[in-house]
């Protein structure tokens, strides 16, 4: 019999508690993976912005707005390929006031500014043939041709049962009034693009009429530049021509700007931390608990092995190596079992969990370090136990 | 006739390791159950309490917090001077209209910057909501580029400190004072005067009109009117119903995740406590065959066990309550996407939520110790009073 398979006897010997065991393993490790990957999905969240934008909007906060005369000055700043208008909509769906989504008001330089991140999958023809300009996708003509045209994400529109060409009609808070729009494409976002599929893009100068008396305050500026490397300079660039003006501004890259919304959830990266180490914990204890009381029920037969002539040594490998089975078991059930349940769910801002091989892998590795701690009083006891106590005591 | 409690309570501590490390795997479960509803509850207070059901809460019509919300000159004066709206000692209507922006931030001790309210108020007239207290310095002049901070920020974010200057278009506003309100919210704002601030924010309209009613029982009537009043375009709260309902957003997904971690953690504890009672009543098969041969009846000997499990769970919920209590009192902050300002607030451990974590651990215990329980009492007698 070799050494292994005395670990699986043993194993086997109180099948209970084994699985018992390991499914507390399992359990807390699923917990542990899952919590983990509300992190990975908060820190890919902070780091998902492009590099190759700019983000401007007013110094105080993202609520006050900035004149739309911006955009041009902006634009004729060396560096600077391409300025859009991103407005904030913050409209309900009547039907459904608490299915918060994602409403934009975007002017048409942005469909090219963002031409790299989504793509229609599904489109109107138009009802009247207009040029598009040779920049955009002609797809979207039956968008450019109607003032309350939308574009929905793929998703959106599963959740929200709307059709393409169907009309919709929202609630402002901001923007008082009913709004009334029609579905003209339906997009995808492109692989590696920070896009949701959940996003409501309408036309800027529809907002402006109806929602601004036909002026133009602007939310936030996204500004394409040629080269990332000069982002600094040009944000710099960008805020020294507005220091002096009514609406001074703040300018970051894409990247900072969507990582300052993740900085506003403020300690909660801090209290899931916290959490996954009380997880951890708990279940070292439970896990040593088992092992010590599992090696207490043998002692008489340790000391028969001992007499065989198993060393101290292996009797001590056999221990560990026996918890580092339970919890390694119990770990990569739970790992795994947290990568399938939680990979896409949705977290209110955020983009959908993505769960990191990296943090299954931390997650499995944790479970065998403490499988091996937990194996080791009860193994330091067996190993130093004397045959004579062992045999002598009646239990 | 049932088994003396006494039997449960010794055996319990004739093995303390084994009894300890469960009860501290219970307690963790507990502490983590008790701190999640402490942090919900902790929250929530802090919102409602910011609001009096005395008090109507006017918003433009449609709005859903008080930054979307906008509320011409006009229409405050004609708000103010509702034959409905309380009048003070000196016979000024007890009326509030306030300007409400968010300014970003920096946070001090991490990274990152976040959004916090700034709210110009009429010091005179702010009472109605709630009477601000200089706890360091003074309250600001009326009429000056002074602003004071709310005590719970005051540490958190940059240049809040007394003698600081925050910037707004521009302009340096000199941090006069920290001050606290009852410690509601508001306790996380800044505020300055509206006159002043006003113009340097380019708002030529209120964000919101608090009013005092001088019959609370007639909010409906003052409802109707108000916002049948074509002047006005605007919605009429009451004050607590208003930040109760701003609260619940974030109030309940601390819970839902709070609970989903607890019930998660708690299977995994369970386990450990059906391991260590199977392990308890395998000891002791001989003992329990012996209480069955003296006349306990099965049922006396299951109770017997789930009530010793129960004790084990108890401890456990002890070492839980112990464990979270430090944490009572302890301050965080998050932003509430609500009013998508940040929002600082303190742990409640109140003897409510202990109550719960107590009944939590002893449903653990109970559930922990049926099987083993039921294998006891289902001993076959001569097989086991045989046994060496």
């Amino acid at each position: 019999m070799n050494f292994l398979s005395l670990v699986f006897v043993n194993l086997r010997r109180n099948w209970i508690r084994t699985l018992l065991t390991m499914a507390s393993v399992m359990v807390a490790l699923f917990l542990y993976c899952t919590l983990g990957g509300v992190l990975d999905t908060l820190n890919a969240a902070a780091d998902a912005g492009s590099r190759e934008r700019l983000a401007t909007r007013n110094a105080i906060s993202l609520v006050q707005v900035i004149p739309g005369s911006y955009q041009d000055r902006i634009a004729a700043i060396p560096g600077v390929q391409r300025v859009c208008i991103q407005n904030w909509f913050g409209a309900q769906d009547p039907i459904d006031k608490k299915g918060f989504f994602a409403q934009f008001a975007v002017d048409n330089n942005f469909w090219p500014v963002y031409a790299k991140d989504m793509t229609l999958i599904k489109w109107s023809d138009p009802q009247v043939q207009i040029p598009v300009a040779a920049d955009q996708d002609p797809h979207m003509a039956a968008y450019f041709a109607e003032r309350n045209a939308c574009i929905v994400g793929e998703k959106l529109m599963k959740q929200k049962r709307w059709k393409l060409g169907q009309s919709v009609k929202l609630e402002g808070t901001i923007y008082p009034g009913t709004w009334e729009f029609v579905i003209r494409g339906v997009y995808r976002h492109k692989p590696g693009s920070a896009l949701t599929d959940e996003v409501f893009w309408f036309r800027f100068d529809y907002l402006s009429e109806k929602g601004m008396g036909g002026q133009n305050f602007v939310g936030v500026y996204k500004v394409a530049i040629s080269d990332p490397s000069k982002s600094a300079a040009i944000a710099k660039e960008i805020d020294a021509q507005f220091e002096n003006s009514d609406a001074a501004t703040l300018t970051e890259s894409e990247q900072a700007f969507g990582a300052g919304f993740v900085s506003m959830y403020g300690n909660v990266p801090f209290a899931l931390r916290v959490i996954g180490l009380a997880v951890v914990f708990t279940i070292l204890l439970i896990a040593a608990n088992t092992m010590v009381t599992a090696v207490r029920e043998r002692t008489s037969e340790i000391g028969v092995l001992k007499t065989l002539g198993f060393t101290d040594h292996s009797v001590f490998m056999m221990i560990v190596v026996e918890a580092a089975v339970i919890t390694l078991g119990g770990g990569v059930a739970g790992a795994m079992l947290a990568r399938l349940a939680v990979s896409g769910a949705n977290l209110g801002f955020l983009p959908p969990i993505v769960l990191q091989w990296s943090t299954v892998l931390t997650g499995v590795a944790i479970a065998v370090v403490i499988g091996a701690i937990s194996g080791l009083i009860p193994a330091i006891q067996a190993s130093r136990l004397r045959i004579v106590d062992a045999l002598r005591r009646v239990d | 006739m049932a088994i003396p409690f006494n039997y449960n309570f010794r055996s319990v501590m004739r093995r303390p390791i084994g009894t300890f490390t469960t009860a501290l795997g219970i307690g963790f479960t507990i502490a983590i159950l008790i701190a999640a509803l402490a942090l919900a509850e902790g929250f929530r207070t802090t919102l409602t309490s910011a609001g009096s059901p005395q008090n109507m809460l006017v918003l433009r019509k449609g709005a859903d917090s008080e930054i979307s919300s906008g509320i011409g000159r006009d229409a405050a004066a004609i708000l103010r001077s509702l034959p409905d709206v309380a009048a003070g000692p000196d016979g000024r209507p007890l009326a509030s209209a306030e300007m409400v922006v968010v300014s970003n931030l920096k946070r001090i001790g991490q990274p990152g910057s976040s959004n916090v309210t700034l709210r110009g108020v009429d010091l005179s007239a702010v009472g109605v909501r709630a009477t601000p207290k200089a706890v360091e310095g003074r309250l600001f002049t009326p009429g000056s580029d002074e602003v004071i901070v709310g005590r719970r920020i005051s540490g958190r974010f940059e240049r809040c400190r007394i003698g600081d200057e925050l910037i707004f278009q521009k302009r340096p506003f000199k941090v006069v004072g920290h001050f606290e309100a009852n410690g509601s919210a508001y306790e996380s704002e800044i505020w300055g005067d509206a006159n002043v601030l006003m113009p340097v924010m380019h708002r030529d309209a209120y964000q919101v009109v608090v009013l005092r009613m001088k019959k609370p029982a007639r909010f409906n009537a003052i409802k109707k009117l108000v916002e049948e009043d074509p002047r006005l375009g605007v919605q009429a709260n009451r004050e607590d119903e208003f930040y109760a309902e701003q609260s619940k957003s974030l109030t309940g997904l601390l819970k839902t995740v709070g609970i989903f971690i607890t019930v998660i953690m708690s299977i995994g504890a369970l386990f450990g406590a059906v391991n260590t009672m199977f392990a308890s009543v395998g000891s002791r098969t001989r003992e329990i065959a012996t209480l069955l041969v003296l006349g306990f009846r099965p049922w006396s000997v299951m109770l017997s066990f789930v009530i010793e499990s129960v004790i084990i769970a108890l401890i456990g919920g002890v070492i839980g309550c112990l464990l979270a209590l430090p944490i009572n009192g302890l301050t965080t902050s998050t932003t509430n996407f609500q009013s998508f300002s940040e929002v600082a607030f303190a742990f409640r451990v109140t003897p409510g939520t202990m109550m719960t974590g107590m009944v939590f651990a002893a449903v653990m215990g109970v559930l922990g110790g049926f099987l083993p329980a039921l294998g006891a009492a289902r001993q076959p007698l001569a097989s086991s009073l045989r046994k060496a």
